[in-house]
């Protein structure tokens, strides 16, 4: 197997995260897609027959919906020369060392098991199509709080998930939802019952390993009345010649009074295309926060949003995107208000290197009577040479009265009078330059745990690194 | 015997010579005013010494430990032991001043993130901190602040000399380091550089106005008209631009701050 990276990120991702383990699967489904492998990926998993007939239905809504193109380029995508079912573990563990050792030692190299350890709550693991390992503090369990994997869901909690699964992203929302829904494996399944107060992070991890293939998680969370959570997801994948897609959906439902925060920090190699929809709803004086960070990829489409469902909900989106050499990062965010007195933010930091492009991509919609609502869209793109590329793309549609709306954007390059500064202290151009970086993004930074911050940080640095020249 | 000698310095900014050939030659333990009138190249002195890319050199060299900086980047200029405290310090948001003179000084060490014992330690670090912070006047609610960010002129300076000391130089240059000082904070910027004169140290100051060298005494100063060096004398030559301001080479500027509240 080749493993000669098509776009040169540096060693250092290599080494860190782009490694691969030899494929040993239980199960590896056919490449290419059909109502075969739609009805063998339900099969396998023992599904009653609505969710059978929903992928089946979802499948021909995507073969039926043309490919966007009023985004990022995705006509090199050969959704026949993919896998879209790999299954690596015939159970999933409860603790780290029963799972087979390939796997344990990726995670172990990811250092995952440490920072469960040390700060998280509960901790999923996915590993191509299926989550393979996965915890949850008993104390949680207790509250009556639902950490599990998407399909165990399905299983053990077929009345929660029916009411909800595909309610928010329907699969006919846009084509990749509806080959999500076609082909959905693994995710994380979240319901915290009213007035439970997670106070410390829920983790998911993902992790994709072989070569050309589809990762389609789907993950679901319900926050019910009062709620909290803190949710965190976490993605890489080794450097093949060819390239591999990631599709996911997610879908959030956030009660009265409740809050949910959604942090994602992708950093998957540059092989692959992340292609993902992320909405929630949020209902009376509920609260919405996206913290999105995307490093990695190809190309990125992605745009999290929240329907501002009934009075007092408020949404935020807080993103930063990184694109270097050969990285196309379309982001952004949508902030639907349905109801009066509803409030959002969008917040963009994009940071473009050796010819990489960002995207804002923003969409600001007031429906009539929606009266009252503020929403306010600060994007700040960041250019560290001339070959780089940033364009902004913002959409609002007011259709109501007293409605406050801010837009400013902003485009800078590094200022030379900066790094002068930094380097007349003695500090070398490069370390100077992440400084500039990792100051622009403090923002983002601040809103991270502690450990993601310094983790972030490093990865910028990892990033300014690999790609010069 | 000379430690930093500028020799026949000529430079250009956007195409237009500014610096005419300037020499100057600074031991450790003295120090240097240079004084001129507005428009006579000042701020390219400091700039071209310390290697800003805005600054063409054409000609000449600037000789210190055997080398010449004129070759180097600004931060191997720092490395070997050059200073300069910025007429304006330059904001960067998202990095703390703490995050900030730390990163310095283990850049000036050599820390590379590999050799672990050239880190400063935390507690070294604040143990040095504490000192400067005192003379100065200056607390620890600084040290989170973003590096010059909502800094009043004061506080700016006062960051300035800060680093300064942390930095411990062999040859500083300080850039109008009194302009837009309140006369208290010139006392405690001028009571820290003070306090770091001495024989491991050679100071340049530049300045159009007199008021500073009241509280740091040169050893020479010399005067700088249309990019030339005019006169060169010890501490008198201030006293008698004091007088007279810069009239005698034709400019109608007094080397005296308008006193503004």
């Amino acid at each position: 197997m080749a493993t000669v990276p098509k776009v040169e990120v540096g060693t250092d991702y290599k080494e860190k995260y782009g490694f691969f383990v030899p494929e040993e699967y239980v199960f590896k489904a056919k490449r290419g897609l059909n109502p075969d492998i739609v009805k063998e990926i339900s099969w396998m998993k023992q599904e009653p027959e609505w969710m059978t007939k929903m992928r089946l239905r979802s499948l021909e809504i995507f073969r039926k919906k043309p490919m966007p193109t009023w985004g990022a380029d995705l006509s090199v995508i050969d959704f026949e020369n993919i896998f879209y079912y790999l299954k690596a573990s015939d159970k999933q563990s409860k603790t780290w060392e029963e799972l087979p050792p390939d796997i344990k030692a990726t995670y172990d190299r990811l250092g995952v098991p440490e920072a469960e350890r040390k700060f998280l709550a509960g901790v999923s693991a996915q590993y191509e199509s299926e989550v393979v390992y996965h915890s949850l503090q008993e104390e949680l369990t207790k509250k009556g709080v639902i950490f599990t994997d998407t399909d165990s869901a399905l299983r053990d909690h077929p009345d929660l998930f029916k009411q909800y699964f595909g309610t928010v992203i329907p699969p006919a929302d846009n084509k990749f939802s509806a080959l999500n829904t076609a082909v959905w494996s693994g995710g994380s399944f979240i319901y915290v019952p009213k007035g439970v107060r997670v106070e410390i992070p829920l983790q998911a991890y993902f992790r994709i390993n072989a070569e050309n293939m589809g990762q389609f998680e789907r993950t679901l969370i319900i926050c019910d009345e009062g709620s909290f959570v803190h949710y965190i997801e976490g993605c890489t994948a080794p450097i093949y010649t060819t390239d591999s897609l990631h599709s996911a959906v997610v879908e959030i439902i956030v009660k009265k009074d409740a809050r949910c925060r959604y942090t994602t920090i992708q950093n998957w190699s540059t092989n692959v295309f992340n292609l993902v929809t992320k909405r929630a709803m949020a209902y009376a004086d509920a609260t919405m926060e996206w913290v999105d960070g995307n490093l990695g990829s190809q190309i990125t489409m992605k745009y999290p949003s929240v329907y501002l469902m009934e009075p007092g909900a408020k949404g935020d989106v807080l993103s930063v995107a990184f694109a270097g050499k050969g990285q196309h990062q379309d982001a952004g965010g949508k902030m639907i208000h349905v109801a009066p007195n509803t409030t959002s933010t969008i917040t963009s930091k994009s940071i473009s290197k050796g010819g990489g492009r960002t995207s804002y991509r923003g969409h600001i919609k007031i429906y009539p009577g929606a009266n009252n609502c503020k929403s306010f869209v600060k994007c700040d793109a960041l250019l560290l040479d001339d070959e780089s590329r940033s364009d902004t793309y913002p959409y609002n549609d007011v259709d109501a009265e007293n409605v406050t709306l801010g837009h400013e954007a902003t485009v800078s390059k590094v200022s030379d009078e900066q790094l002068f500064y930094l380097m007349s202290r003695g500090i070398p151009r490069g370390e100077a330059e992440t400084m500039i970086v990792n100051g622009f993004i403090e923002p983002f930074t601040k809103e991270l745990p502690l450990e993601y911050a310094v983790e972030l940080n490093r990865l910028i640095q990892l990033e300014m690194e690999g790609s010069v020249g | 015997m000379a430690d930093f000698e500028i020799k026949d310095l000529r430079a250009s900014v956007e195409g237009r010579q500014i610096l005419k050939g300037v020499s100057l030659s600074i031991a450790k333990g003295e120090v240097h005013a240079v004084m001129g009138p507005n428009g006579s190249g000042k701020s390219t002195l400091s700039h071209t010494l310390m290697g800003h890319p805005g600054y063409t050199v054409d000609g000449g060299e600037v000789l210190f430990k055997g080398q010449n900086v004129l070759a180097l980047e600004p931060d191997e200029r720092a490395r070997l032991g050059m200073f300069l405290a910025f007429q304006y310090p330059v904001v960067v948001p998202g990095i703390s001043m703490a995050n900030f003179l730390r990163t310095a000084l283990n850049s000036k060490r050599g820390y590379d993130g590999k050799d672990k014992s050239k880190q400063v330690t935390p507690k070294e670090f604040r143990s040095m901190l504490k000192g400067e912070l005192e003379v100065l006047h200056m607390d620890d609610s600084f040290l989170p602040r973003y590096i010059n960010d909502g800094f009043s002129g004061g506080e700016k300076k006062r960051a300035e000399i800060l680093q300064m000391a942390m930095l411990k130089p062999e040859i500083a240059i300080l850039d109008e380091t009194d302009s837009g000082l309140d006369i208290d904070s010139i006392k405690f910027v001028a009571e820290a550089v003070n306090r770091m004169r001495g024989p491991e140290l050679g100071i340049l100051i530049i300045t159009h106005y007199t008021r500073v060298l009241e509280f740091i005494k040169p050893d020479f100063v010399h005067v700088l008209v249309d990019g030339q060096f005019v006169l060169s004398g010890g501490a008198e030559v201030a006293d008698r631009l004091e007088k007279t301001g810069y009239s005698e080479w034709g400019k109608e500027e007094t080397a005296q701050p308008q006193e503004v509240a």
